[in-house]
């Protein structure tokens, strides 16, 4: 088990060399530097050069690259050229803040879509199961950010029922941060919430042909019994895989999410990151989104032999 | 009020659909008797067994006067919880695919215990006592290891033995065995099934045997119902039914049972197929650091194979036959050893000259729903097998392919339908269209008739021995289905644990077999012959 986490977290390795020299290239060359950023349309032309050379842009880059990796094996993922802070604790700050939503989105739609497919699935057909994929294929096709507006001027401007925009630290004032925290999470939920569905109800509908269910029942099981003790593990396993990757993909676009509500999370970093041209930021957040994948798949992988022993060997 | 099942105007019916799956079908078991449903694929047998349980697949159901009398309770009146109370307590039923009836996410124990716990009284230790005892009468080794075990960690036999175990736990009255041993191989079906007699008999227990096979009917029943396309067309004692059959569909079964052809003379022309020495294994699962190694299937064969022949490999699951005959035609590389076709080392060749050797051979594969690519008609299969030979317009390829289907028994109109149109026969005599289109000179069929009914598998075996007899092929038969074999080869090799023990001409290995595993094997071999 430990080997199989070692080996896993070591051929993570090349991946995240490649991700770092990736965006380090493509960084550079996107149009634009951050000297001239920084100083406004009115600096001289010295001026620029000097902040380019104190930045260390003069040097070739791979000298660039290499003392920016060097940096990062030993921990230091360099300073905010905008900002002025430190790359990494800002990173962690607005990521605690993604992650919350983020989180708090998938636990829900899973609790709510699995159980619906499943349902489906066992009512296969019936006027309820194609409610559901009616629903399901709608949710499916509305884009985030639309879903978004479109709740935030319902609730927020018609009915004023909850804040439009602002967003309010949880240890600051918890009621307040969950009031503010609604939209967003209720927006992911719903666009998210479609393909759990359908996956869970296909794998559902799949499992449920087989014999051992035709076994299970043939030993007098109920029907309750006969769909969660038998059916509902082996169907369950597709599902998590894609619940791994939903979750993996919300954390890497988030930032539209984030945009719409205005909240302070990794996404707007890094677009702001982006904007400004600040490349250590920019680095730092990609290289920190792709480590994350990394870890999501692994975990995924990691309780998948809970769901099918057959994956174990 | 009367003991056993009495199955009476039993007629199930799509809803809402003018379609008879089942008609009026009737018979009787008392206590402790066996009686066998037989009949091919589509007579309606399983769905007629399913029916007693109330385990209709979605939108089947059985009219209103039909009556399953269990016990004198009649089953269609049943309400769900009754019909719980009955399933499994008093009414077990065994699958075929032992494979997938059961849960591959559920440790052995669980399952075994789970209808225990619903049924009886017993406490948690109690059960755990039953539960090893059974699994030691089912001849599981170290039933302690068996319980915390995964399915998937067993065989296919082993499985079955468990399934057993796990309906006979409960010591119900009545046992329906849906082709339980179909899929499993002679040596192992034959332990299932005597398994099975054995704890049924000694409990009591009726049993509805459900099958295709008449030769192992003829074994082990007492009773026979014969079914065709939802109709009981005859019935009575085994004996008497299989000895004399009245009716027209169960002369044709019972003549669909293997039956030695007439030998035909040996010849003593140059090999056309030779192995040497021919050893094949699989690489291990190899790390980073751990050097690749071999585990070797197929142990030092030496095989040689005569133009126009048909020899035949048998042996077990797992004993290599199929890899042997994969490596032969050039889908699997050989460890060592060599394979020469008309003298020719073929592993010495480029790869150029092995593919114009591979062009002379064709395969034949089991599974005939597999085999054939779903998304090609009828036609533009056959014309494909054909790419190679030079000078042939279009036009040709295709009055080729008709003369073909017509050859193999396959009304030309079928040319533009999709395999998943044709039923299995049919199928599979697209297949070996396919292969012998092209007139090679060595065909390799690789249980080409398991996966098809009995009458349907004799059409297919005479088939392959007519063509081989107007076309001149040799054919390399590999199969567990000594039956099927004793119809079909001149000469037999028998195959255990990737060794070749014993190669003979038919006659001898049939009738005067030497090498105790041969002997074996033909035991096992339920033949109505022997009956």
């Amino acid at each position: 088990m430990l080997r199989f986490v070692l080996s896993r977290l070591f051929s993570a390795v090349p991946t995240l060399v490649l991700v770092a020299v990736t965006i380090f290239v493509l960084m550079r060359m996107v149009p634009g530097d951050p000297a001239t950023l920084m100083l406004g349309d009115l600096a001289e032309p010295d001026q620029v050069a000097a902040m380019r050379r104190s930045m260390g842009l003069d040097d070739p880059v791979w000298v660039q690259f290499l003392t920016w990796a060097g940096q990062i094996l030993r921990g230091d993922f360099g300073t905010s050229i905008v900002l002025g802070d430190p790359v990494l604790p800002l990173i962690l700050d607005r990521f605690s803040v993604s992650a919350t939503i983020v989180l708090a989105s998938v636990l829900l739609a899973v609790a709510i879509a699995v159980p619906l497919g499943i349902l489906a699935a066992w009512h296969q057909d019936s006027a309820g199961d194609l409610a559901v994929i009616g629903s399901s294929t709608l949710l499916l096709s509305i884009p985030s950010f639309w879903m978004g507006l479109m709740l935030l001027l319902v609730f927020g401007l018609e009915l004023g029922w909850l804040p439009i925009v602002g967003y309010v630290p949880f240890g600051q004032d918890a009621w307040a941060a969950a009031r503010a925290m609604i939209l967003p999470v209720v927006t992911i939920v719903l666009v998210e919430m479609g393909s759990i569905v359908r996956m869970a109800r296909a794998s559902m509908i799949e499992v449920s042909r087989l014999e051992y269910i035709t076994h299970a029942r043939a030993k007098g099981l109920s029907e309750r019994a006969v769909m969660w003790r038998h059916a509902f593990r082996n169907a369950f396993a597709p599902t998590w895989t894609l619940i791994g990757l939903v979750l993996g993909s919300l954390l890497a676009n988030i930032a539209v999410i984030e945009t719409v509500f205005t909240i302070p999370g990794l996404g707007r970093l890094m677009i702001d990151a982006i904007y400004g041209r600040d490349y250590p930021l920019v680095q730092g957040c990609l290289l920190f989104i792709a480590f994350l994948y990394v870890m999501v798949n692994l975990l995924v992988d990691l309780v998948y032999p809970l769901l099918d022993p057959r994956v174990a060997e | 009020m009367q003991d056993g099942l009495i199955v009476r105007n039993l007629t199930i019916r799509p809803d809402r659909s003018p379609l008879t799956l089942v008609d009026d079908l009737e018979f009787a078991i008392p206590p402790g008797q066996f009686t066998a449903l037989v009949g091919e694929s589509g007579s309606g047998k399983t769905l007629a067994a399913r029916s007693i349980l109330g385990l209709l697949p979605q939108g089947l159901s059985p009219t209103p006067d039909s009556r399953i009398l269990f016990d004198g309770e009649d089953l269609t009146r049943a309400s769900a919880p009754q019909m719980r109370a009955i399933r499994g307590a008093r009414i077990g039923m065994i699958f075929q695919e032992p494979m997938v009836s059961l849960n591959p996410s559920m440790r052995i124990g669980q399952q075994l215990a789970e209808a225990m716990r619903l049924h009886t009284t017993l406490s948690t230790r109690q059960i755990r006592a039953e539960c090893l005892a059974m699994l030691d009468r089912v001849q599981i080794r170290d039933p302690e290891r068996c319980l915390s075990a995964w399915p998937h960690e067993f065989s296919g036999g082993m499985r079955q033995r468990i399934m057993i175990a796990s309906v006979m736990l409960l010591k119900p009255r009545l046992l329906i065995a849906d082709e339980p041993t179909t899929a499993l191989d002679t040596l192992v079906s034959r332990d299932v099934l005597d398994l099975m007699v054995d704890l049924t008999r000694t409990s009591g227990t009726s049993v509805l045997l459900i099958s295709h096979d008449l030769g192992m009917v003829a074994r082990y029943v007492d009773d026979v119902v014969v079914m065709e396309k939802g109709r009981a067309v005859e019935s009575g004692r085994a004996r008497d039914v299989l000895r004399a059959p009245q009716n027209a569909y169960t002369r044709k079964l019972v003549a669909a049972l293997p039956r030695r052809g007439p030998a035909r003379p040996p010849t003593d022309a140059a090999p056309l197929v030779e192995t040497r020495g021919l050893s094949i294994g699989y690489p291990e699962k190899a790390g980073p650091l751990r050097p690749k190694r071999f585990r070797r299937v197929v142990h030092d064969v030496d095989l040689a194979i005569r133009p126009g022949e048909t020899l035949a490999l048998v042996g077990a699951s797992g004993s290599g036959k199929t890899t042997l005959g994969r490596t032969i035609i050039g889908l699997e590389r050989p460890e060592t050893g060599s394979i020469r076709i008309r003298g020719q080392d073929i592993g010495d060749q480029g790869t150029a000259s092995r593919c114009r050797a591979r062009r002379d051979m064709q395969m034949i594969f089991q599974d005939p729903y597999s085999s054939l690519d779903p998304r090609q008609r009828v036609g533009p299969l056959l014309v494909e097998a054909l790419r190679h030979l030079p000078g042939l317009s279009d036009g040709d390829r295709r009055a080729r392919a008709r003369d073909c289907c017509v050859e193999v028994g396959l009304d030309p109109a079928l040319m533009t339908r999709f395999p998943h149109q044709l039923s299995g026969g049919q199928r599979q005599r697209v297949a070996i269209a396919r292969a012998v289109i092209a007139r090679p000179a060595f065909v390799v069929a690789d249980e080409p008739v398991s996966a098809l009914d009995m009458t349907v598998q004799k059409q297919i075996l005479d088939l392959i021995r007519h063509l081989q007899d107007s076309h001149g092929f040799a054919c390399l038969f590999v199969s567990h289905d000594l039956g099927a074999v004793e119809q079909v080869a001149d000469r037999v090799a028998v195959m255990e644990a990737g060794r070749i023990v014993e190669l003979a001409p038919r006659d001898r290995i049939f009738d005067a077999p030497e090498h105790p595993y041969t002997k074996r094997l033909l035991e096992a071999s339920l033949r109505l012959n022997a009956a």
